[in-house]
């Protein structure tokens, strides 16, 4: 919301107490956070009105045309221009040779196909007037040719860009914004000047509210005596100021009020709707066009303003049709001032994705008690260039049970000291209150109604004063006690609450699942894997060319921004494969990433089975370091998992991985990449690859180990080497070793492995056993006997003992 | 009387002779040997030794004893520090011989570097832990209960449009979503734990925004909530004080100034000022709205508590003077690298 600094003067003085920036400082802790705060209009020495006397088109220049204008001096100018919207009789601001314009720029003779050009035509924008750079800006034509342009648009204006929050649609009009700051300075108000009386002779206009669940209130006002023209300059500046164009004195009139009292209106021909209006809803698939040109297809839910014959003339609170605007020999108009559902109004203007600067207030909700202002402050203001203007009594005014009525709430002074940690007496708060329009009165403490009724230890609570509060009808955001409480806390100023540190009554501390995710990260990256962060949205196809099922369902996003992020990942594989894929054609060296993130599988519940995945990946890695990354996970984490070559994941190495498997519940893969996926992802090279459910492991946290005793004995140590087929497993070989050796058995580790080559049908394994007692130092019988049952055991899996 | 200088003088000889041995020693074994060759059984010392009885003389006896004790004494000493000696030429030669050039370092495995928003987020949750916070938890994929509704936003709200949120096909249409920010989890925590509360809850959210330098559809907020008796608006102002000093710096300040949130009330934006004097914007905060307290059954008559959020990206963006959000998700090994 733009705010024309001098527009606030109107309701109070506040240039003789803050400057514009202590103003804008002002504004910001009153939560009208002020976003920036520009001078426009700033005169531009050199820039003089000019008349446009003639246009002519060179046939070799296709974005501009050739303008001749007369500055006053005598003499006729040539310029260049490549905006068209001016015709003959035009006046129009030129910037003469030497002007140096706002952004820098230096106005020189300058030549376009030879034609040399004298001067440059000027928008509003490019003067600093306002944002508008749609064409050159028109300006009086009563203005005397020559005249400098300070002259005319008067001295700069500061305006202040406000972001107004959902809850104040009031300080979407001058004047809820002044209201604040007024109340802040404890300045006082001024009311805008307003010509309320109607003395016309009574102009009744029939209106019926079809649908009133849409429309609180519809009034029409009938004036007459109307010449449309151009507005004051003093209305054009405003205007401009505040980013609209002046069109003509009567739509001029129509927005300064909606920009002054956020009272969006609108004003038909009265020929047009002299019969009277219809208030409806659309019905399935009428049309309309509406005043930007656009065929409009609507619904049951949008609501139409009708003339009498029940034709459309106008989308409520968004904006009139194409037919029934005021024209230049318009000399009778009704004004329309109403209340639309702020909902409805939404729904509308978001469905139809049309806002406006009338739907964007009646949304959020304009006052429903202003319709009198607003249309006196329309009349006092078309009267400054239509001095013949009547306002006639009658019209229409139509109310709806939908038509808001303030809410009215009890404020308890103690529950305000409760929530802000600051006393207020009755009379502060009556006081910050009633400056900013709610109605005001005390109640006896033992009256509220609110405490009644609760339990004795609640109704204890102290809550002191008790004031009956009624919020004015432009704040309907104000329903309950704290929205009352939140509004003193404003004007008393958030910094003079204080700051009080409030010292946790807890330990504070990571959880132990947070403890081992960090552990778990640790171990990760000193494993030498980078973090990456892919996206977890995944194009259809995504998951299939990674190799991996989706057939138990994945999730999708209904409203995805595009179709290669409209699937949610059940894996971290085709986000990682794709940041290798990357990085490969960026020659990375040591490709090894991770991922820690959450993958969604549909499930059956009420959301889905989202759970957080832990994936490692390496380029150029294969499946022997897949396996150590596990080794050392599972063992600084202290959690286990068969590793069984028998049941391979989707996706991986088909004779070179394994899934992490508690018996039928697996835990994860671990591994190589299949082939195939990585051709079709166009990655060289093996990559390893360890996918496991990070939320299982961290969450099995080992119970502490309780001490065993160390043995005072020395220990045995022997080896065995086996033949072993390639059918049979090293981890069954190792677990045959350390059952046959029983409790004796220290450690069993397999130290060497050879392989005739890569086919062969069988290798030699190498293993080492520690052998001790508890209680005694062992008898070289006792390793041989372990010994002889350890090669029993191996060599009934298949496997031969290898002599020297 | 007459044997004892005599025999004297040939202790003398006898150390005089084992030292010149000892010190022509050029290894510890050859200095073993002429230590063993002048003190062992053949010796002239040992002869001397044994020869100690055919003096008669008390004095002389004991004189000349002593004398062979002392010379034995002192060729053992001799033989220590000479094996030290030698010892220690040994080792000088071996290090000599062996010098390697630690430069030649073969690149061996180096450690993997954390995502600059992991490394904030942690950050983070270490200055709230250290200020006696505990770390909550919630699901990415949420209904649109726990995002809205409980948070003081029935459907048809106004402010639901402030979020321009994803939904997914899952359970009934539009009943589930990708949190928008992580407010969720408080309704969570306070339907979970006991009071009071003191939580964060970093975590990862989602908005239907097409990426550009400041803006990501998936991002990092931690959102902080308290729930005690007698918690203030003045607590929230001071708890944000003393986060900001603590993660910041002390010569950071902070301050609050009104806002809107449909799920606090009264409401805050809240700024930072650096040391320079600049406010910087970081994020919302306010006092829990009745009804929010209510959609996590806690009695608003009985606690009062405030929450406060705001980005974890734009921290890892600022530290790091990361020009483009998009970098930051890239997973580019040459940028992951840098840090």
């Amino acid at each position: 919301m733009k705010i024309v600094r001098s527009w606030l003067e109107d309701f109070a003085r506040f240039s003789q107490v803050a400057s514009d920036d202590q103003i804008a400082d002002a504004l910001t802790a009153l939560g009208l956070s002020v976003e920036s705060v520009d001078v426009v209009g700033a005169s531009v020495p050199g820039v003089v009105a000019a008349r446009v006397v003639r246009t002519e088109r060179h046939p070799d220049a296709a974005k501009v045309h050739r303008v001749w204008v007369d500055a006053g001096d005598g003499t006729e100018r040539h310029v260049w221009c490549g905006a068209f919207n001016m015709s003959a009789g035009d006046l129009v601001p030129l910037a003469t040779l030497g002007t140096t314009m706002p952004d820098g720029r230096h106005i020189e003779r300058r030549a376009i196909l030879g034609i040399e050009s004298e001067g440059m035509l000027c928008s509003a924008d490019e003067l600093g007037l306002s944002s508008d750079a749609a064409g050159i800006l028109i300006l009086d034509p009563a203005v005397a040719p020559g005249t400098p342009l300070s002259d005319i648009v008067g001295g700069p204006e500061t305006v202040l860009d406000l972001d107004v929050t959902r809850n104040r649609p009031d300080c979407l009009g001058h004047l809820g914004v002044a209201r604040d700051l007024a109340a802040h300075y404890k300045l006082r108000w001024n009311e805008p000047r307003t010509d309320t009386a109607r003395r016309g002779p009574k102009r009744t206009l029939p209106v019926k509210i079809v649908d009133g669940d849409l429309c609180g209130r519809f009034s029409l006002t009938v004036m007459s005596g109307i010449t449309v023209g151009s507005s004051p300059a003093h209305h054009a500046r405003r205007l401009a100021a505040a980013g609209m164009r002046s069109i003509n004195n009567v739509v001029d009139a129509s927005n300064l009020v909606m920009l002054e009292l956020n009272q969006p209106n609108h004003a038909y021909d009265a020929d047009v709707v002299g019969k009277g209006m219809r208030i409806r809803r659309a019905r399935d698939a009428e049309t309309l066009v509406t005043l930007d040109g656009a065929t409009r297809r609507l619904t049951g839910d949008d609501l139409l303003i009708c003339d009498a014959q029940d034709r459309a003339i106008g989308l409520a609170g968004i904006m009139g049709g194409r037919d029934g605007e005021v024209r230049d020999a318009t000399t009778t108009i009704a004004l329309e001032v109403a209340w639309f559902d702020p909902g409805a109004v939404r729904a509308t203007s978001q469905r139809l994705a049309l806002r406006s600067e009338a739907s964007s207030r009646f949304e959020r909700g304009v006052d429903p008690r202003g319709v009198e202002r607003a249309v006196g402050r329309f009349a006092a203001l078309l009267r400054e260039t239509c001095p013949q203007l009547v306002v006639h009594s009658g019209g229409a005014d139509v109310r709806t049970a939908s038509m808001p009525t303030p809410a009215t709430m009890s404020l308890r002074l103690g529950e305000v000291h409760r929530v802000l940690g600051t006393q207020v007496t009755v009379r502060t708060a009556t006081s910050l209150l009633e400056c900013i329009g709610f109605e005001v009165r005390p109640v006896a403490a033992k009256t509220s109604s609110r405490s009644a009724g609760r339990s004795p230890k609640k109704a204890a609570a102290k809550s002191g004063p008790v004031l009956r509060v009624k919020a004015p009808s432009w704040r309907h955001d104000c329903t309950d006690e704290v929205d009352l409480i939140e509004e003193l806390a404003r004007h008393i100023g958030y910094d003079a609450l204080g700051k009080r540190v409030s010292q946790s009554t807890q330990p504070g501390g990571l959880s132990p699942v947070q403890k081992r995710r960090r552990l778990l990260r640790e171990i990760v990256m000193s494993l030498g894997c980078d973090e990456a962060m892919p996206s977890p949205f995944l194009a259809p196809g995504d998951h299939e060319k990674a190799g991996i099922g989706v057939a138990d369902g994945v999730v999708s996003l209904t409203n995805p921004l595009v179709a290669e992020e409209s699937i949610l990942r059940v894996s971290l594989r085709p986000g990682l494969l794709r940041a290798v894929h990357f990085n490969q054609s960026h020659r990375a060296d040591d490709i090894a990433l991770f991922e820690l993130g959450h993958v969604y599988p549909a499930g059956r519940g009420e959301l889905p089975d989202e759970y957080e995945s832990l994936c490692l990946v390496a380029a150029g890695a294969d499946a022997t370091t897949a396996m150590q990354w596990w080794t050392e996970i599972s063992a600084a984490l202290g959690v286990g998992a068969q590793v069984d070559q028998s049941r391979v994941a989707d996706g991986f190495h088909p004779s070179r991985s394994a899934s992490l498997a508690r018996g039928p519940v697996v835990l994860g893969a671990v591994g190589e990449i299949d082939p195939r996926v990585l051709r079709r992802l166009g990655i060289d090279g093996r990559v390893a690859c360890l996918e496991v459910n990070a939320a299982k492991i961290l969450a099995e946290i080992p119970a502490p180990a309780a001490a065993k005793p160390v043995s005072r004995f020395p220990a045995s140590d022997f080896d065995l080497a086996f033949t072993v087929p390639s059918t049979v497993t090293a981890q069954q070989v190792q677990r045959a070793l350390r059952t046959a050796a029983g409790s004796l058995a220290e450690d069993v580790r397999l130290f060497d492995v050879y392989r005739t080559d890569a086919g062969a049908a069988s290798r030699s394994l190498a293993f080492t056993l520690r052998l001790r007692a508890a209680d005694r130092t062992l008898a070289d019988d006792d390793v041989a006997t372990v010994r002889d049952k350890c090669v029993a055991a191996v060599t009934k899996l298949g496997a031969s003992l290898r002599t020297a | 009387m007459s044997a004892a200088p005599q025999q004297l003088a040939r202790v003398d000889a006898a150390l005089a002779a084992a030292r010149s041995a000892l010190r022509s020693a050029a290894d510890v074994e050859s200095l073993r040997r002429a230590a063993n060759e002048h003190t062992g059984k053949a010796s002239e010392l040992a002869t001397l030794k044994a020869s100690l009885g055919s003096i008669a003389d008390v004095d002389a006896k004991r004189s000349v004893g002593r004398a062979i004790n002392e010379a034995l004494q002192a060729i053992e000493a001799d033989v220590q520090s000479r094996i030290v000696e030698l010892e220690d030429a040994d080792l000088d030669a071996r290090m000599r011989s062996e010098a390697i050039d630690l430069t030649e370092h073969l690149g061996v495995r180096r450690r993997g570097h954390a995502h600059i928003v992991t490394q904030a987020w942690e950050r983070l949750e270490d200055v709230f832990v250290g200020m006696g916070f505990r770390v909550a938890e919630g699901p990415e994929v949420e209904s649109d209960f726990f995002n809205f509704t409980a948070l003081n936003m029935p459907p048809s709200h106004p402010a639901r449009s402030n979020f321009d949120t994803l939904f997914v096909d899952h359970g009934e249409p539009g009943s589930t979503l990708l949190r928008t920010h992580t407010s969720p989890v408080q309704i969570r925590v306070m339907r979970d734990w006991d009071l009071p509360i003191y939580a964060v809850m970093p975590g990862r959210v989602f908005r239907r925004d097409t990426p550009d330098a400041t803006h990501m559809p998936v991002f990092h907020q931690i959102e902080g909530l308290v729930i005690d008796r007698g918690i203030t608006f003045a607590h929230l102002a001071g708890t944000i004080e003393s986060f900001t000093k603590a993660f910041f710096g002390s010569d950071f300040t902070s301050r609050l100034r009104p806002s809107y949130f449909p799920f606090t009330e009264p409401s805050a934006e809240f700024d930072i000022r650096r040391a320079d004097g600049r406010w910087i914007e970081l994020g919302g905060c306010g006092m829990v709205h009745p009804n929010v307290l209510r959609a996590g059954g806690v009695d608003p008559d009985e606690y009062t508590g405030f929450a406060f959020g705001f980005g974890i990206d734009r921290m890892a963006k600022e530290r790091h003077a990361v020009a483009d959000l998009r970098d930051m998700y890239a997973n580019d090994l040459r940028f992951v690298r840098q840090f």
